[in-house]
């Protein structure tokens, strides 16, 4: 039985519209896997089959052997599956520490109902979950900025933020949604780096959507193309650079 | 001078429990984006649960001192509230959890009416005395201001609640998924919460607030019915959306403006051309002020939607 993350003919239709067709791909655990394709391909309609935001309507989806459709959002992120946004989704008006804490609940021993008994075992955990938040925003430089709120970041702060959080849920899978998106030359490469940092500090499988080319392939070690929710090529990013069908839908587009 | 002292305390104290009313809307609202219009029967049912305990262990109640008697009356009736604000949900709300808004709202009206008329065929249409759980003697008359025992155990109730409200969405960690899930469902439930427990938690702690809300009303005006609710109920949404809908100071904010505003309009609004009996449309022009000139409320923020 395989393990990691594993899509067999997933296919999603919205009324008329097949969104994703007959899609498969693994992704092994601690593998750093690149998702692109063209505008609409059906990139975040894959994350948002494998967070349980949509249900697929034929196919099947495994993560660690168990089946992943079906169940609901938040058990799915139990599972250890989380994901960033596209379009930011933080917690606007909470801090920048409450949003990370908020990611973090569900692996307290005292859940959410239990907080009102603060006894010293509460204590300790709370105190073991400030210092993971602290670890994990002073790797993405936000720990100067705790206290504040959310919205009042920068732009790639609020990106760096998204990573941070979805971090907080102790995933072993993680998926990015274009976290590039909006940063400048210096803070790509930044956040490559970054991306690999975390991937070898907290053992992480990655799929990425991205549409900087150069992030996708500076650190993608196997990467699939979609086009209108087809799988129509996957391989290393010498293979992908080079394959005639994937210049001709994507990489053709922009000439250089 | 006196008189206008005295009628702002009275304001206040009606006020405080429209404030207490309010926050089961706005929290509601807050976590689900609708208004549950069945807010202000959970208000009457609280009365009447007081009333029924207070039957039912009337001998044992009345063996200890009142204020005993009275905080253990109001914690079961909001205990047992809070368990009904959660089955109302469960039963009436959460199967319409991904449904057009509308249609919960419009359930929310047929929740309403379901509970009055139920409570019509149990505990008929007539008014009841409720007993006397807070000694209706007055405690002070210094300075010509008069202000009952009764009064001051609901002002006191009233900040205790808001208080103990405040510590729980703030500094708990239910809190911290509530304030979460209020500002992104999708990504509080990608993060792990589980969205379904908060929003019954929700419900629980709304509807315990609007049970000791009728209690401490029904203390002041004791004499309930099953339709005692609609009208605070209503009142108290008015205040919910001048604070700023979805927000928690904001409810407080409101009640205490709303309940204000009405006892000044009683007292003096035959100076001015109002006569008294006018006194239950205030609320309802400040709502339509609001609506023209800030419709996110005084203490709402407008939220700019992405394009």
């Amino acid at each position: 039985m395989s393990t990691g993350l594993e899509l067999q003919d997933v296919t999603i239709q919205f009324g008329g519209l097949k969104a994703v067709s007959d899609l498969g791909f693994h992704v092994a655990p601690g593998e750093l896997v690149g998702l692109i394709g063209p505008n609409g391909a059906g990139k975040t309609t894959v994350f948002n089959l494998i967070t349980g935001v949509y249900t697929p309507t034929a196919g099947r989806i495994h993560f660690e052997g168990k089946p992943v459709p079906g169940r609901k959002p938040h058990e799915i992120t139990r599972m250890g599956i989380a994901r960033t946004f596209q379009n930011i989704r933080l917690f606007s008006s909470l801090s920048v520490f409450d949003n990370v804490r908020a990611a973090m609940m569900m692996h307290l021993k005292h859940g959410i109902l239990h907080s009102l008994t603060r006894g010293p075992a509460f204590q300790e955990e709370e105190q073991s979950m400030e210092a993971r938040a602290l670890e994990l925003l002073d790797i993405f430089g936000l720990a100067d900025a705790r206290d504040q709120d959310a919205k009042s970041l920068n732009y790639g702060d609020q990106r760096r933020l998204e990573i941070v959080r979805a971090l907080a849920t102790q995933p072993k899978l993680l998926l990015l949604d274009e976290p590039a998106a909006g940063m400048n030359p210096a803070e790509k490469d930044d956040l490559m780096k970054l991306i690999r940092f975390i991937k070898d500090r907290y053992q992480l499988a990655v799929l990425l959507v991205e549409h900087d080319m150069k992030v996708v392939m500076g650190i993608c070690e196997r990467i699939a193309v979609i086009e209108y929710g087809v799988k129509i090529a996957e391989g290393t990013p010498k293979e992908i650079q080079c394959h005639p069908k994937v210049i001709e839908a994507y990489l053709g587009v922009s000439a250089e | 001078m006196e008189q206008f002292l005295q009628q702002l305390l009275n304001g206040l104290f009606q006020g405080s429990i429209y404030a207490l009313i309010a926050l089961g809307y706005t929290m509601v609202y807050g976590v689900l984006r609708f208004i549950n219009f069945a807010h202000g029967d959970v208000f009457m049912l609280g009365a009447f649960t007081a009333l029924g305990l207070h039957k039912a262990f009337g001998p044992a109640l009345a063996s200890m001192p009142w204020p005993v008697s009275l905080i253990l009356i109001l914690l079961a009736s909001m205990a047992i509230c809070g368990a009904l604000g959660i089955i109302i949900e469960l039963l009436a709300y959460r199967p319409l959890r991904n449904r057009p808004r509308l249609n919960v709202l419009i359930t929310a009206i047929g929740v309403s009416l379901f509970i009055e008329y139920t409570a019509q065929l149990f505990f008929g249409a007539t008014q009841r005395p409720f007993p006397e759980l807070i000694p209706r003697t007055p405690v002070a008359s210094t300075g010509g201001l008069t202000i009952s025992v009764a009064q001051v155990i609901v002002l006191a109730t009233t900040i205790t609640l808001l208080i103990g409200l405040r510590i729980v969405v703030m500094k708990t960690r239910m809190g911290l998924a509530m304030r979460a899930l209020s500002l992104n469902p999708t990504a509080s439930t990608l993060m792990g919460v589980n969205n379904s427990v908060v929003i019954s938690f929700t419900f629980g702690l709304g509807s315990a607030l609007a049970a000791a809300g009728g209690i401490l009303y029904a203390s002041l005006y004791p004499s309930i019915e099953p339709f005692m609710g609609i009208q605070p109920g209503l009142k108290a949404f008015v205040a919910a959306v001048l604070g700023g809908i979805g927000n928690i100071p904001g409810a407080a904010l409101g009640g205490l403006i709303i309940g204000i505003t009405e006892t000044l309009v009683k007292g003096y609004g035959q100076h001015f051309g109002i006569p008294s009996g006018y006194s239950e449309a205030v609320a309802f022009v400040i709502l339509i002020l609001i609506l023209v000139f800030k419709p996110s409320g005084i203490l709402g923020k407008t939220e700019r939607e992405k394009v």
